[in-house]
Order: structure tokens, then sequence, then C-alpha cells
């Protein structure tokens, strides 16, 4: 449903996805990995449409159209979800509408009926459970005075609203105790659907004790340096990164 | 450009149409002979820089007088919000309109009337306080208010009375408004201990264009609390000016809330006077401009006594080419020791023809004060605008939300839930163009 083609990427001058490639079929979880600064994070808004980073060459092809060439919005009215690493604030804007402006919005561009205020409260109670959230949070405004374990659930709960074809959860671990953590995976994996996909961007292995990956891909200098299944996570949790990625210097 | 109004006002007291007591006749004169040496002020005027008021001296409107009403009951159903208990003191193109108002509905010791009526039936309402709690010196506005005044509410509130019901007075100008200027003069005079609230409104019925040159007196008495909300959504081809002068005594406390979205031409000026130990002011305000819109907010706050506290947050959101100018002044007395002020004025830019000039302007003389002050032009935050548009919200809808959230929080700072809501709807029908609260 997703292939990437040799995709490159840079922010202001500097380059920073050189050639990525990956096919991701439905039903599948990848993980990808990698040390700080390997490109992981880049992938992941590249993905979503960020207008921060710049496409500089290969494509993406998302269920036969070319991901690349559609805004944000319509990527994500087509199904694509991107957990961010570090969710933003908006003050003055309560959770609840912002979710239901973009559940509304995904609706609507589907061709179904907007609900309302109501409805939409009612749906959400079984969403609020899957990541033990009190319905208190959708009245406070979006992400803001909440804990990084709560920004977390936040993303992962507007993920259960949203029920994306394939969802990008960008370094979703990072920063969480473990019954946080625990919080989170069982959401993602409630989520699950032989019709839908996850990628999983994260620097630690500990998140795929509970998100169990089909591929694990290891990114280093903004290329996919190695891929297997689960078992190079392990691998990669016993002797780091050091004997995958050559240093910088040795590319040029 | 001020022949005319000097001609009007010779024309007004050689006719002797006035029967006045021979202090406001003072009063007049004073006023018309400032207005005459002031002239209109020019942008070389520090308090008028950023502010052209050409329009206003090139058009020299004619006084509207007599009452022009025809407005239906219904008409003003569209600016009256909160509950069917508030009582009502309606001004059509300046003059008072008895029929509209529900003055008979203000709590037990409350008086609400008009000028006019106070004058004639009870002076002693109006002479202690009328021109002296506001000054025309070196202001041309307040000077031409001053000789020409016609009309307005007259509030006064007696000492220990607490009234959770807001008094709306509405200003309401139609078609027959056009080309005139109503010189609207208001009085509030809140007694020791007492606490109410009065919410001013200038609404327009069509877009016609018009003056409206208003000042508002006010005197918080000892350990009083007044609210005092003006909301400004004049036709967008009327001219506004008006200058609310409060006085406050010991342990008072003044809270106002300037919402301004109407006018091509608009001048607030909040003035407070923290004249006793203990008193305070709350200064917040929300401007929205447009177009080709101008809209001007000048505050001063005098710190004249020690342990007084000020706060103050305005916001300004200008698209288009519309223009917006915020000067804070803050004047701290030597002898106002343990000042605490605050004072915010953040604005968001959506065009790349909108103009903002904002100035804090805070003279200390005391040295065991604590002041802050911070101003802020910005744009949309990118990140957020993305995060929106990832979760499938469109760039318009997106943009149009970040702009409402803008503008929420100070909002809240509403205290009245019915006024805190109508102007809550009105912003997010601004930008959102739904009223489905957030």
């Amino acid at each position: 449903m997703l292939e990437i083609k040799d995709l490159h990427a840079k922010v202001g001058d500097r380059d920073i996805l050189r050639g990525i490639s990956l096919d991701v079929a439905p039903g599948e979880v990848h993980a990808i990995m990698g040390p700080n600064g390997s490109g992981k994070s880049t992938l992941a808004q590249v993905l979503a449409g960020n207008p921060a980073y710049e496409v500089t060459g290969g494509s993406v092809t998302y269920q036969g159209i070319d991901l690349l060439a559609l805004q944000p919005e319509e990527r994500a009215q087509q199904g694509v979800f991107l957990a961010f690493q570090y969710p933003i604030e908006i003050p003055g804007v309560s959770n609840a509408y912002f979710l239901r402006s973009a559940f509304n919005s995904i609706r609507a561009a589907r061709g179904q009926e907007e609900v309302d205020p109501l409805e939409f409260l009612d749906y959400m109670e079984k969403k609020l459970e899957l990541v033990d959230m009190d319905v208190e949070m959708l009245s406070r405004s979006v992400n803001m005075g909440f804990s990084g374990g709560e920004k977390k659930r936040n993303e992962i709960l507007q993920m259960a609203v949203l029920e994306p074809k394939i969802a990008l959860l960008d370094e979703t671990d990072s920063g969480l105790d473990i019954d946080a953590l625990r919080i989170v995976a069982n959401g993602v994996n409630a989520l699950k659907r032989p019709d839908n996909a996850t990628i999983v961007v994260t620097h630690y292995q500990r998140l795929l004790n509970y998100i169990v990956p089909d591929y694990v891909h290891v990114l280093a200098h903004g290329k996919i340096v190695k891929s297997g299944d689960k078992s190079l996570a392990l691998e990669l949790e016993a002797k780091g990164y050091d004997w995958l990625v050559e240093p910088q210097g040795a590319l040029a | 450009m001020t022949a005319p109004y000097i001609a009007d006002f010779t024309t007004l007291s050689n006719n002797g149409v006035r029967a006045e007591p021979e202090w406001l006749r003072d009063t007049r004169r004073t006023g018309i002979e400032r207005f005459a040496a002031l002239g209109f002020p020019t942008p070389r005027n520090e308090d008028w820089h950023f502010t052209s008021v050409a329009p206003i001296a090139e058009a020299s409107f004619s006084q509207l007088r007599g009452a022009s009403g025809q407005v239906a009951k219904g008409a003003l159903a569209p600016f009256q919000f909160g509950e069917s208990d508030w009582p009502l003191m309606v001004f059509v193109n300046g003059k008072f309109d008895a029929s509209l108002s529900t003055p008979e509905l203000v709590a037990k010791g409350i008086r609400a009337l008009d000028l006019s009526t106070a004058l004639r039936d009870e002076p002693t309402l109006v002479e202690p306080w009328l021109g002296k709690l506001s000054t025309s010196e070196d202001r041309s506005f307040s000077a031409l208010n001053a000789a020409f005044m016609s009309d307005g509410v007259v509030v006064h509130i007696a000492p220990y009375i607490e009234s959770a019901v807001p008094l709306h007075v509405i200003f309401v100008s139609d078609a027959n408004a056009a080309k005139g200027v109503a010189h609207v003069r208001n009085l509030i005079v809140a007694g020791h201990h007492s606490k109410a609230t009065v919410i001013e409104s200038y609404v327009s019925l069509g877009d016609s264009g018009y003056f409206t040159n208003a000042v508002t007196e006010v005197q918080v008495e000892q350990g009083a609390t007044l609210t005092h909300y003006k909301i400004q959504r004049e036709s967008q081809r009327a001219f506004h000016v008006h200058t609310i002068d409060a006085q406050q005594a010991r342990d008072s406390h003044y809270v106002s809330f300037s919402f301004a979205t109407g006018a091509a031409l608009s001048r607030t000026n909040i003035y407070t006077n923290l004249n006793g130990e203990g008193s305070g002011a709350t200064l917040n305000g929300l401007y929205m401009a447009d177009d080709e819109q101008h809209v001007d907010h000048q505050t001063n706050i005098v710190h004249s006594q020690p342990n007084c506290f000020s706060r103050e947050i305005y916001k300004g959101i200008l698209s288009g080419a519309a223009h917006g100018v915020f000067n804070g002044k803050v004047y701290v007395y030597p002898i106002a020791q343990k000042t605490d002020g605050k004072q915010t004025n953040n604005n968001l830019l959506l065009s790349d023809r909108a103009r903002i000039d904002t100035k804090p302007q805070l003279e200390i003389y005391a040295d065991d004060v604590r002041c802050t002050h911070g101003a802020t032009v910005g744009r949309l935050d990118e990140m957020a605008l993305f995060y929106m548009k990832s979760r499938g919200v469109s760039t318009d809808a997106a943009t149009k939300l970040l702009t409402y959230a803008f503008a929420a929080d100070v909002l809240e700072t509403i205290e009245v839930p019915a006024v805190r809501t109508e102007l809550e709807r009105a912003t997010l029908e601004r930008f959102t163009g739904s009223s489905v609260a957030l």
C-alpha cells in the first residue's frame, strides 16, 4: 500500500534522507530504528507532508497515488496519520473541538455526513477508554498543560478517532514510563487491522516488546543500512548501532 | 476645519435654545474655546502620531439633533444578549429613546436615566461630576464633546448596592445618522462598596457614514468594583472617538474590556487614575480589523498612590490592509511605592498589508515598584498549522481556528458569562463562519 523509492529530502541546505526505499503492505508493522540524526523522524515528517522539509528526489506511492503531490490535510483525509514526537500545544482550542473538526473533515472528504457535538461525545467514550483518558481531557486546550505521557496518549486518541490506514508513530515511546508505554502500545495494537499498516519510528527496542514488528529497518545517514525481522531489534539492543553505522566521513 | 463647529456653537448660544444652568454653559464655553485653540489633532501630536483624523476633520459633520428614531424593537435583537431582565437604555442617533428602553428594570439602589432628563429634573445627579471627572484640556475631541454634549446615560449606583444584572446601554445609529455627529456624554458613579456592571454598545443598522464622539466619565468610590464593558460594532463607514475617564478612590477596582470590530476609523481612549491607596485597574481588550479599517486604542493608567495594581492585556488581529494602533501608558508617581503593574499587547497579522503600531510607554518615578510590559507582533504558528492539517483539517479551517484561538484567552477574562459568550460567538463567527462553541 506504500512504496517509497529512492527518497531524498533536505531541510535548509542539509541533506537528511539520501535514498530511502521501503515497501509496506496492508497488515504489516515496520519498525524504523537508528541512531540520533539518522533521518528517522524526517522520514515520518516527509510522509506526513511537513512543509519544513523539501523532497529533492524519489517517489512515494500510496494506494496507487502520488503521495508527495498531496497537501498534508489531503494525506490525512486519505488515511495517513502521524503521531508526533513532540505534540503541538494549541492554546484556546479545546481538544474536543479539535478532534471533532479533524473527524468531520475526514468524514467530509470521504463523502460521509458530519457528526454533531453530542453524537461525537458518544463516539469518543470508547476511544477514551482505549487510552485510559478521562473525558475531562477533552475540554482542555489541545496538549496545554499535558504531561509527556498525556500528550502521547492524546496522539493515540487522535489516531483512534481518525482510524488511519497507515499510522506513522514518531518516537512515541520517548519520555514514557513503562505504564504509559504499555497504555500507548495497547492502544496501537487494538487499532491494528488486516487492512492497515503501522510504521514505528524508535530509537529503542523497548517499545517493540509491546508493538511487535514484522520488519525492522536500520537507518543511518539517511539510508536504510540493514533490514531484518524482529530479531534484528534484539541484536541492536545487545550490540548497539556502531557495528552497522560507518563513521560519517567514510561516506564521503 | 474647526470653523463650522464654532459657527454652529455660536448659533446654538444665540438662539438660546438651551435654558441651561450657568455651570453647564461654562463647561460648553470652555470646551469650544479649547477646541478652537487646539483644532483637530495632527500626526505631529505625539498621542495621534499613528492615527490621522483628517477624514473626520474634512468631513465637517453636522450635529444630530432631535429624535430621528424609527428603530423598531426587533431591529436591536442582534445586539442584545444576556437575559430579558437586563435593563436597557437605548439611544438612537445620539438621542434617548424611551420606548426602546427599560430603566425600570434596574436593581433597587441603582438609577439609570438619560442626561437630558437628569439635567432638567435632577441636576444634583449630574452637577457634582459632569465635566469634572474628565478633562478637555489638551484634548480636541473631549473639548468638542464638552461644547456640544447632548445626550447619554447617567448611572448612579448607591453605596453597598451589589447587582449581578448588568445595565446595557446601546447607542444605535441608522441611515438617518448619515453625515451627522452625536456628541454622547455618559456619567457613571459607583457609590462606595457597590458592585455593578455597565455595558456600552455602539452599533449600527446599515452602513451609513457618521461620527460618534463620546465621552464617558466614571467615578469609582471607595471599595467599589465597577465592571465596564465597551463593545464597538459601528458601521464600516463610521468614525468613532470615545474617551473613558475613570477616577478611582481607595480600594476600588475598575474592570474594563474594550471589544472593537467596527468603524472605518476608531479611537478608544481609556484613562484611569488610581487616586486612592489599594485601588486597582484591569484593562483588557480585543480589536479586530480588516480591509482598510483603522483601529486605535490608547490607555493611560496613572498610579498616584502606593499599593495599587494594574493589569492590562490587549490583543489585536489585523487582516487585509487594516492598521492597528496600541499605546499603553503607565505613569507612576514618586509617592506610588509598591505599584504592581503588568501590561501585555499581542498582535496577530494575517496579511502582508496589515500593520500594527504598538507602543508601551512606562514612566516610573517611584523606586520600589514592579512594572512589566511586553508587546508582540506575530503570524500564525507554522507548526501548529501543520499539526492541524496533518489531522485532516483544511488549511482554511486551521487558519481560522488558530486565529480564533489567539483571541480566546483574552475573551476568557470577561467575567459576565453572557457577555463572554456573545463576544466569543462574534469572534468565532468572524473567523470560522460558525458559532458552535469550541
